[in-house]
């Protein structure tokens, strides 16, 4: 169990120039195994609240509790170990093996040398790169994006229940980012971590989350889900970094399923069929190509299921809008 | 010719002065090592402390060594020592302290904040973190900084032969005072050899410190 909850937490600077608030008492909660997106422009104060998680900010006021615990309570170094933490400049060790690094915290738990090696092995196998070509690589002979990997997989090698991540797959190329955010996901969905994000990509943190939190100079303007933030943002703030194309990125949040009439039957060969698990990109995509006015849904196995139709699909995007 | 013939004549007796002479260094360089890292370390916490520090280092580094020895006489004086092998000890390890503080210095303040920041967020301890990550990147700017010590405490000690420290100065300043060009030239070619060796094989020390990880990236 490890929900994170942040209760009126606040980091202020002293400056010359008299005090400046970075994060102004922000509250929020994300459930066990949730991912949380912190969301902002830079210099918004998202980070700082990450880095007040595991400490290596401290808190001028305010609360961080961990699976119901005070952090407060807790040694700072001790806490670490338990918060898997990744950052944008990924900050592999250059001195030690991908091995090595991996193995940072389980040394510092006192794991053996085979078990340590074991989960390196593991970890590296779940992300997609081959071990025994891996392992034994220093940091400066790997890609961005495989660094960036081992960056995860160092996170994760003590399988802490908490998971920073500080714009983690902020610094690699587009190809490279949406395939590691899926690879992420899917482990995501295997190993159910509580993870904060941060990010300034409004795209990346509807992909991933499970709820979003926007920040500006220092305080939380609106958290909520995806869905529910893009359709009804809170004031013209959100409006505006969500983006005018808010709609169109709702099409991904929301499954054919979600929107179709049950029918069943036999399929008519001619109109244009969607998958019901399907997101409604496809959806509109089929809609825009073909100027149909339904389309089949159709199961795993190519059943009809239903029919979505143009109607049914407006309703559903401009429902939540007031 | 006749220089040949003395070195060869004299073989055993430069030996010896040369051990003299690198016992001299390598006393002053090892102390200097084991306060000037520490000290370069600790120094890398807090810019005013650093730049106080480095600037001492950089007084001492002005003074001339006949003159340092000359400071050193009436001091050491009182205990017995003022002449001979202590204060040549104590002057070469002055001379020692800056390039091997300053080294120390900018190498811990060049780690990448990334990998300080990744290396605290993980879990480590202060001590860990410059166990395990600051030192192993560091060391070989740090040991390029004791290459630079050795080769200045190579020069210092020479001089040292004039407060009766022997070693390979006692060549030179012999020769100097019998105008004697074959112990001048014999010195001279002594000392530049024993500078040459001692920093070739330290610049092996460094290639060898060097963490497996920092050559491959160079490499590549």
């Amino acid at each position: 169990m490890a929900a994170i909850r942040l209760e009126a937490l606040t980091k202020t600077y002293a400056t010359p120039r008299g005090d400046v608030r970075a994060v102004e008492r922000v509250s929020l909660s994300v459930g066990d195994g949730q991912i949380c997106v912190l969301l902002g422009p830079s210099g918004c104060g998202k980070t700082t609240t990450l880095r007040m998680i595991n400490r290596l900010v401290t808190p001028s006021s305010g609360k961080v509790f961990i699976g119901g615990h005070d952090t407060d309570a807790a040694d700072p170094v001790e806490l670490r170990r338990t918060i898997g933490y990744v950052i944008q400049q990924i900050g592999l060790f250059p001195n030690m093996t991908v091995a090595g690094n991996i193995g940072v915290v389980p040394r510092l738990l006192g794991w053996s040398t085979e078990r340590t090696r074991a989960r390196a092995e593991e970890l590296l196998a779940m992300l997609a790169m081959e071990p025994k070509d891996f392992i034994d690589r220093y940091p400066g002979e790997l890609s961005g994006g495989q660094a960036q990997r081992v960056g995860v997989a160092r996170a994760l090698a003590a399988d802490p229940p908490v998971l920073l991540m500080d714009e983690p797959f902020g610094a690699l190329d587009p190809v490279n980012r949406e395939t590691i955010q899926d690879e992420f996901l899917r482990m995501q969905h295997a190993l159910k971590k509580t993870v904060i994000f941060v990010s300034h990509d409004i795209d990346e943190a509807v992909k991933l989350a499970d709820s979003i939190a926007i920040f500006r100079s220092g305080r939380l303007e609106q958290y909520a889900e995806p869905d529910h933030l893009l359709a009804q943002p809170a004031n013209e703030f959100v409006a505006s970094f969500v983006g005018s194309d808010r709609t169109l990125k709702r099409l991904r949040l929301i499954r054919a399923a979600d929107v179709m009439a049950r029918a069943s039957g036999n399929l008519d060969a001619t109109a244009p069929t969607v998958r019901a698990s399907e997101d409604l990109r496809r959806v509109a995509t089929l809609f825009l190509e073909h100027g149909a006015d339904s389309l089949a849904c159709v199961d795993e196995r190519g059943e009809l299921v239903g029919y979505v139709t143009r109607a049914a699909l407006a309703e559903r995007l401009g429902s939540a809008r007031r | 010719m006749e220089t040949l013939a003395f070195i060869v004549n004299n073989l055993p007796i430069i030996g010896e002065r040369a051990l003299e002479h690198l016992s001299i260094v390598g006393v002053a360089v090892g102390v200097a090592i084991i306060t000037g890292v520490p000290t370069g370390i600790a120094i890398s916490q807090s810019q005013r402390t650093a730049d106080t520090v480095l600037y001492l280092g950089s007084i001492v580094m002005t003074i001339p060594s006949i003159a340092l020895f000359g400071i050193l006489i009436p001091i050491l004086s009182k205990i017995g020592q003022g002449i001979g092998y202590l204060p040549a000890v104590i002057a070469a390890m002055l001379y020692a302290q800056l390039p091997i503080i300053r080294n120390t210095y900018t190498a811990i303040r060049n780690v990448d904040p990334a990998l300080r920041s990744a290396a605290i967020g993980m879990g480590m301890s202060t001590a860990q973190r410059l166990a395990r990550v600051e030192l192993p990147i560091a060391l070989p700017v740090i040991i390029a900084g004791v290459r630079v010590a050795v080769v200045i405490n190579i020069g210092v000690t020479a001089i040292a032969a004039y407060i009766g420290a022997g070693g390979l100065g006692t060549f030179i300043s012999r020769g100097i005072s019998q105008t004697d060009v074959r112990q001048l030239v014999t010195g001279a070619l002594a000392l530049g050899l024993l500078a040459i060796a001692a920093d070739y094989a330290l610049l092996g020390l460094q290639r060898h410190l060097t963490p497996k990880g920092l050559r491959a990236r160079r490499d590549a």
